[in-house]
């Protein structure tokens, strides 16, 4: 982003111009507690994915093989300079996968 | 007036200034209205319907539930790119207030009209200007016009200054409730010529387009907030000169131009009444009645009340003995309590400037005959030849009040 020295820089209107801009912004900051998903307990259902209000979580098409065996054919992790630390995937998930685990002990 | 136009093939129609505003819209060819009905304006969004329903503009009208969505769905239709309209009156504007401070915090070229009212408790239907007073500080540009044909010429006008790239604020045409909206006038209507020689369309706005991706309304941080609303005030403070210079180009092309301010027998005056809308003409009746008797009046209309006109304003009032300004709004609790008058005792409190004297008027539409106009210059006579004149405004009219 341009770096906005005067008022007379700023777009008019609080406009933004750059599509997707806030991709570029670590709000990692905001953060008091971080998700962390068990991929042994994970059963890939996609709904932390749905739920993320920041499009933080990040599907992958990865092989992952569990201790048992069970092959997934997706990977699911965390987008940590996006994730705010609000806690729903971890909420929503099924099977309890995703911890909450605070950032400052 | 009219006379002299007539090379111009323009045509004159009897109009309530209701109508005259919904001629002007219809005549700036705007694209999409939205409107809730609301007395006394509701026969403005009825004839722009009618004018549709007949094939004479081609514009989308939204249905909405109330003056909130009204002027949402417009800031909406015009953040597309747009032409838009829309008018509403007393409670209908105060339910529009917060979005009133998007609009112009968008920088949308919006064009409203305000048929004055007062506003409730008690309920009246009828005229006084608290609507718009309350609205002062919202960012808008306020012009009051005094009839129905300088009504019907500032609507395309605010078009012309809202859309200029140097200004991009919405604006506010207010007339008086009742008083000019139910009353009809012969108005010289331009006809839809003036959509294409004196604004054209060419959106010079943020425009949400598929195509270009722009983000607007977005949350800004105390980092950022500050300077955007600087711009504003900026863009407000400056936009006079582009308001002026689009009633000249007006004047020029059809004959009519209205200026910021307006005298009548200022030239030797010594003393004179400033007031808004309808009463201007009323007090000209006044002025004619006191020169008669021999007292050097003149009359003061203000046209353009933000951007405050403070330099042009000032040139009519800086000789004068004394001054009397008639508000018909009141600021509880302040004093004096007409904010017209305040503004002129703010604005001009390192100036020379004549005593001040302030007077509510005509609240609800109480009736205020041209000899209750003369009967205020009496007054402000008397006060100003006993030195009595002082910030506490007088309200005129008042049963049991004597002034």
């Amino acid at each position: 982003m341009k770096e906005l020295k005067s008022w007379k820089d700023y777009p008019l209107g609080g406009a933004v111009y750059e599509p997707g801009s806030t991709l570029d912004i670590d709000v990692s900051g905001w953060r008091n507690e971080r998700p962390q998903i068990d991929q042994e307990k994970c059963i890939r259902c996609r709904i932390c994915w749905v739920f993320c209000p920041d499009a933080a979580i990040i599907e992958e098409e990865k092989n992952y093989t569990t201790k048992t065996g069970k092959t997934f054919k997706l990977t699911y992790s965390i987008d940590y300079a996006h994730c705010k630390g609000c806690g729903i995937c971890a909420n929503e998930c099924p099977v309890k996968a995703i911890k909450m685990i605070p950032e400052v002990e | 007036m009219v006379l002299g136009l007539e090379t111009k093939k323009s045509e004159l129609k009897p109009l309530s200034t209701n109508k005259a505003v919904a001629e002007a819209a219809k005549d700036s060819n705007v694209d999409v209205v939205a409107a809730y009905p609301i007395t006394p304006q509701t026969t403005v969004v009825e004839r722009l319907a009618e004018l549709i329903g007949e094939g004479e503009l081609d514009a989308e009208i939204i249905h909405v539930e109330s003056e909130h969505s009204a002027l949402s769905a417009v800031i909406g239709a015009s953040a597309m790119g747009a032409r838009t309209f829309t008018a509403t009156s007393s409670q209908g504007l105060a339910l529009m207030h917060e979005i009133l401070h998007i609009a112009s915090g968008l920088r949308l070229p919006i064009v409203m009209s305000v048929a004055a009212r007062a506003l409730s408790a008690p309920i009246s239907i009828f005229n006084d200007h608290s609507d718009i007073m309350n609205q002062r500080d919202t960012g808008w540009i306020i012009i009051f016009t005094s009839s129905a044909q300088e009504a019907y010429d500032t609507i395309i006008q605010a078009y012309k200054i809202a859309e200029n790239s140097n200004v991009l604020l919405p604006v506010m045409v207010a007339y008086d409730g009742y008083v000019m909206s139910h009353t009809i006038e012969p108005v010289e209507v331009l006809g839809k010529k003036v959509a294409e020689e004196y604004i054209p369309k060419k959106v010079s706005w943020n425009r949400l387009d598929p195509d270009r991706p722009i983000t607007i309304g977005t949350i800004t941080s105390p980092d950022y907030y500050y300077e955007f609303k600087y711009a504003q005030a900026k863009a407000l403070e400056s936009s006079l000169q582009h308001i002026l210079e689009a009633d000249s180009e007006f004047k020029k092309k059809y004959g009519r131009g209205y200026g910021a301010v307006e005298g009548y027998m200022m030239e030797d005056a010594e003393i004179a009444v400033l007031g808004t809308s309808s009463y201007f003409s009323n007090l000209k009746y006044a002025v004619d009645e006191l020169r008669k008797k021999g007292v050097k009046a003149g009359a003061i209309k203000l046209r353009v009340y933000r951007p405050f006109p403070r330099e042009q304003l000032y040139e009519l009032i800086k000789g004068l003995r004394a001054l009397g300004v008639i508000d018909r709004s009141i600021s509880y609790g302040m004093t004096p309590s007409g904010p017209i008058a305040l503004d002129l005792m703010s604005t001009y409190r390192y100036k020379n400037i004549p005593p001040i004297q302030s007077f509510v008027a005509g609240i609800g539409q109480r009736r205020m005959l041209i000899e209750d106009f003369v009967r205020i210059y009496e007054i402000l006579e008397r006060r100003a030849s006993s030195n009595s004149i002082n910030e506490e405004t007088l309200f005129y009219g008042v049963k049991g009040i004597d002034i």
